[in-house]
């Protein structure tokens, strides 16, 4: 309880400014509907109120300040609004809509489970290729001095390169090669989890010291030996730590990855809710996004707890 | 058919050179180590330029790397009305006012135990999470010119900033901390002449981060709606165009800026931490 405390106290914090922020940000649009509907409201006209600060707004009109938890299309939807709109559309959505799953069978294209799965699937993909190539790569770098001379240094390079930015090229490349569908995003996933793993597994391959390795050679162990019985085994805490960054970018590249697609998709889902205004729409994506990332790596960190116990580590 | 083979041929010739220089007796020289990555990299270059020429990939899916290179060349005004744009105003105020708020955060975090209590925990799990995601409402809020795309930077480079200066600040040792006390220093000299200093390398370690970050928050607001110029604007409509020669060059321009950027910070860490192991090499 002691140390659940604290981050109560701060999330509740958090949620009163987050309520106390939605009141000036959403007080003009709510002020200009009152007027419409021909309540008072202190300065008259719209043109006055334009030029007004948002504080002073609230100030002079407190009655209308449930009205701004309360809108359609909020700049800032409250909490509630947001929590709703996820239950909406994941719960309700499947369960009473036309498209849904009770009445049609399959997920509804117009409830978030579906682009939640399809986000997911790309993740899945380009995560498992990303840190399956940046562990062979590692295994390389770590055998071959030239490799890793050569390889490296365009490594690190490739990180301070904005890589997003090849996004919707790699996407249309992709197309008019005829691949579409998952690959195109699964593809940028791969290359943002792709260096976390190479960097961990580099350091996780070399950690066993010299009187390891000695003790490998006396031995007589081969090189692929040597790999899989001491390096492998020794790299796992790095590996895992090095997954859990891995599989947190993987999310981000499906994510930044379906916005030129258009194809569905948590990514596609926050765009249209940014070209129809559909505020609520767009925070209630990028909270399943955030679940969906927490969840990742929470299911990295029970699969490192089991590796270990199986290995026999402390676990 | 003579292409593959000569192609081939390159490859395998400047892997042998290459093999020689990282581990032949001149592998301890400097140009050599740079000689080999530079080598590498000029060998992909070529094998694309060969590729490309040789299978005649048409333009609109792959050119090759000497006409991005005119096209860079030929494009420069346009390019920099986008770097300055898009790097420049975006990236770069968001970048100072994201790490700055983080740094004094920290701070703040590390001097107050309840904060750390109740703060870090969900600064960690807000650093694991898709926050590009909020691209499209800050967008919304703040609308389509730069201040929109600093919005996005400061929150994006906040979190993993926050994490690592704090990690830094606990870096010191009860030792050092009790010689602090016993020399009579309060907490502010604690702070400034032992904790910060010893902090350096987490919070380089953070600032290299958040570059990479902050031009990816920059260039992907812009895909939300950002005026006619800007390196995420430049992107999409040349992709819109087909013009594949644009778009790669605008690549080229944020991957320079990116590695630039980075080095600097690079650069400044070198002489701020040249006391710490990793630098004295």
């Amino acid at each position: 309880m002691i140390r659940a405390g604290p981050i109560l106290a701060m999330l509740l914090a958090v949620f009163a400014l987050w309520y106390a922020a939605a009141v000036p940000m959403n007080i003009r649009e709510v002020l200009t509907e009152a007027e419409r509907a021909g309540a008072a409201v202190t300065p008259a006209t719209a043109v006055e109120r334009r030029d007004a600060n948002a504080l002073g707004l609230v100030l002079a009109n407190p009655g209308q300040i449930s009205g701004t938890w309360a809108q359609d299309r909020p700049r800032l939807p409250a909490p509630h609004q947001v929590a709703g709109e996820l239950w909406q559309s994941t719960v309700m959505e499947e369960i009473e809509g036309r498209r849904g799953l009770l009445n049609s069978g399959s997920l509804s294209n117009r409830g978030l489970l579906l682009h939640a799965w399809i986000t997911l699937s790309a993740t899945a993909l380009g995560f498992l290729i990303g840190a399956g190539a940046g562990i062979l790569l590692a295994i390389g770098i770590v055998h071959s001095k030239t490799m890793e001379k050569s390889v490296m240094p365009w490594a690190i390079v490739s990180q301070t390169v904005p890589i997003v930015a090849l996004a919707p090229m790699i996407v249309v490349v992709l197309y008019s090669v005829g691949l579409q569908g998952l690959l195109p995003k699964a593809v940028i996933s791969a290359y943002l989890s792709f260096f976390p793993v190479v960097v961990g597994m580099v350091k996780g391959l070399r950690a066993p010291d010299a009187m390891q390795t000695d003790l490998m050679r006396t031995w007589d162990a081969s090189g692929w030996q040597v790999l899989t019985r001491l390096r492998l085994p020794a790299s796992m805490p790095y590996l895992f730590a090095s997954l859990k960054i891995a599989v947190a970018a993987a999310l981000v590249g499906a994510i930044v990855g379906e916005l030129p697609v258009q194809g569905g998709g948590l990514g596609a889902r926050m765009l249209a809710g940014s070209y129809y205004g559909q505020t609520a729409q767009i925070w209630a994506a990028l909270f399943l996004a955030a679940a969906l990332a927490a969840v990742l790596v929470a299911a990295i960190g029970g699969a490192q707890r089991l590796a270990l116990r199986r290995m026999g580590g402390a676990a | 058919m003579s292409a593959a083979i000569l192609a081939l041929a390159l490859w395998l010739g400047l892997w042998a050179l290459n093999v020689w220089l990282a581990t032949g007796p001149l592998a301890n020289r400097i140009w050599a180590r740079m000689a080999v990555p530079l080598l590498f990299g000029l060998t992909i270059l070529v094998l694309w330029e060969i590729a490309v020429r040789a299978l005649q990939v048409p333009l609109v899916i792959l050119p090759p790397p000497s006409q991005i290179g005119a096209r860079f060349g030929a494009s420069l005004p346009v390019l920099w009305a986008d770097f300055v744009q898009t790097i420049g105003r975006g990236a770069l105020s968001g970048y100072l006012i994201g790490c700055g708020a983080a740094f004094l955060t920290a701070i703040a975090v590390d001097r107050f135990v309840f904060l750390k209590r109740g703060l870090l925990p969900l600064a960690s799990f807000m650093a694991a999470l898709p926050i590009v995601g909020t691209a499209p409402i800050l967008v919304m809020w703040f609308g389509f010119d730069w201040q929109s795309k600093a919005a996005v930077v400061v929150v994006m480079v906040f979190f993993p900033m926050l994490v690592n200066t704090v990690a830094g600040l606990s870096e010191t040792t009860a030792m050092q901390r009790d010689l602090m006390k016993s020399w009579g220093a309060g907490y502010w000299q604690g702070l400034l002449k032992l904790r910060l200093p010893a902090a350096m390398p987490f919070v380089f370690n953070g600032l290299k981060i958040c570059t990479t970050l902050a031009l990816i928050g920059a260039i992907v607001a812009e895909f939300f709606g950002s005026p006619t110029l800007g390196l995420g604007f430049r992107i999409t409509t040349s992709v819109g165009q087909l013009a594949l020669d644009m778009v790669w060059a605008a690549i080229l321009v944020a991957a320079l800026a990116g590695t630039g950027f980075y080095g600097l910070v690079a650069l400044i860490e070198r002489g701020v931490t040249f006391w710490h192991p990793s630098q004295r090499g």
